[in-house]
């Protein structure tokens, strides 16, 4: 085996842990959330999959962004987003992270996330329901085995223009720290 | 046996330690989902969770974070190297005393308070600061009773302890000779493992989960792997102590497993204290109750 053949059997192995253990860290911006606790209760039980909230970017794996971003929660969202480690992965829910949805003409509010982070998937609905939401990580599973889950990695690849649509909105990337100052 | 058979038999107990502690975290996901009636993970979810977390990329913030989880690691590896599985299974005939885990064990825990302080997130520092606090708290009363017992059987080789109890004779398991002392390891030992009520320095909804803040990818998979091995090195000193060790693998099995899953489904029903309920209630319950019981074995020779 060359070494290519090689790293891609590890990377296969891997990508078997990764795809068994999905942390998520929830980014509850909008309506949409309230599909959650569902989705982890006894109703439909998320843990079977062996995914399971984590408190802080650092441990998790897939960002669920849950519903519409205002531009001064997409500064906390990218920053978010940025500590995670590789590979990470992101959700997007409702279709206000895909056109806006019903706050598609508001001035505070972005119409397109994958504007400004990589979403690897969407679950659409206003608000989805809850199979939807379970649906959605299935498919999240599949794309990591398939190898098409590569948003992290477009992130890199692309990272100018990811950049630039950053600044184009928000002005400055730089969070305000009122805490610090 | 010569030193080298010794340290390789050390180091095979500390793999099993990880094994056994990992699958029995892993069922108990399950019977925590039963309880809860959800269907429960796989039960070898936690070696998934471990070996994911070990084939991901991570940050790092200084040497000092980065040594500190190797020294953590190596710390709690060394202190199970020591620990006993049944009377005649031991790695270290005659090391296994109790003060060598209390000392070592030390090592693992500042070597993780050290790496956490060392990355500079304030959330952190804060659950470093509780862990040690708690520590403080649960360590006084689980001594009295500990020392209690090297008291009554003038021994403090582990093994010997279990021995003591297992020959009948003097002593029952201590869990029914010196019941009041019995409540109080369990709550000792609950706060040892960091469950709730006394799992304030995790707090994950609070503090972020605490000292593992800024930790992921193969340095929390590192920490995952210390954290089994501690709550091995912690339910089998129990084991030993309290319910008159092991005459063979199988019965260690059984009381490990059941001490475990008795804690864990006690953890489940609680809440969680504030860091100083849970120093008030531990020097005044559980020290009084170890104090009484010390009082009452030592000096008035009332042991069952
Ligand atoms: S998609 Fe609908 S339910 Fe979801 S956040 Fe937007 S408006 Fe709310």
């Amino acid at each position: 085996m060359t070494k290519e053949e090689v790293d891609r059997k590890w990377w296969e192995i891997g990508d078997f842990f990764r795809r068994n253990s999905l942390w998520m860290l929830m980014y509850c911006t909008g309506c949409c959330a309230i599909e959650l606790p569902p989705a982890m209760t006894s109703a439909y039980d998320m843990e079977r999959l062996g995914m399971g909230p984590m408190a802080t970017p650092r441990q998790a794996d897939v960002l669920l962004v849950t519903g519409y971003l205002s531009l001064k929660t997409l500064r906390r969202l990218i920053y978010t987003y940025e500590q995670m480690s590789e590979p990470k992965y992101v959700v997007g829910f409702g279709s206000c992270t895909i056109n806006g949805g019903i706050y598609h003409d508001s001035h505070a509010v972005i119409n397109q996330l994958d504007q400004y982070i990589p979403v690897d998937t969407y679950v659409a609905g206003c608000m989805p329901n809850t199979e939807a939401v379970m649906n959605g990580f299935i498919d999240l599973m599949e794309l990591i085995k398939t190898k098409k889950a590569d948003g992290w990695k477009r992130y890199h690849e692309n990272y100018e223009w990811y950049k630039k649509n950053q600044l184009d909105s928000l002005g400055s990337i730089e969070v305000k720290d009122e805490f610090h100052e | 046996m010569s030193i080298g058979l010794s340290i390789i038999a050390g180091l095979g107990v500390a793999l099993f330690g990880f094994v056994l502690q990992t699958s029995v975290a892993g069922l108990n996901r399950k019977v925590v989902a039963r309880l809860q009636k959800r269907y429960g993970p796989k039960w070898y979810q936690e070696f998934i969770d471990i070996f994911k977390l070990l084939s991901k990329r991570a940050t790092s913030h200084g040497w000092i974070f980065d040594f500190g989880v190797i020294m953590a690691l190596g710390g709690i590896i060394a202190t199970a190297m020591f620990m006993p599985i049944t009377n005649n299974l031991l790695a270290f005939e005659g090391f296994d005393n109790f003060f060598i885990f209390v000392y070592l064990i030390a090592v693992g825990m500042l070597g993780m308070a050290m790496s956490a302080s060392g990355s500079g997130n304030p959330l952190a520092s804060i659950g470093v600061m509780r862990a040690l606090t708690t520590m403080l708290a649960y360590e006084v009363p689980f001594m009295v009773i500990v020392l209690t017992i090297i008291n009554l059987t003038g021994e403090s080789s582990v093994s010997a302890i279990a021995q003591a109890q297992q020959l009948g004779g003097d002593f029952n398991w201590f869990i029914i000779a010196l019941p009041i002392g019995g409540v109080v390891a369990v709550l000792s030992l609950m706060g040892m493992l960091g469950k709730k009520p006394f799992e304030t320095y995790i707090a994950p909804a609070e503090i972020a989960s605490g000292p593992m803040v800024e930790y992921g990818g193969k340095q929390l998979g590192m920490l995952f792997i210390m954290h089994e091995i501690t709550v091995f090195i912690e339910v089998s000193l129990f084991v030993h102590l309290f319910l008159g060790g092991a005459e063979n693998i199988i019965i260690f099995l059984v009381k490990y497993v059941a001490v475990y899953t008795f804690v864990n489904l006690i953890s489940y029903v609680n809440g969680r204290f504030k860091i100083d309920q849970v120093v008030v209630f531990f020097y005044k319950w559980p020290l009084l109750l170890a104090v009484i019981q010390a009082v009452m074995a030592i000096y008035l020779g009332l042991v069952i």
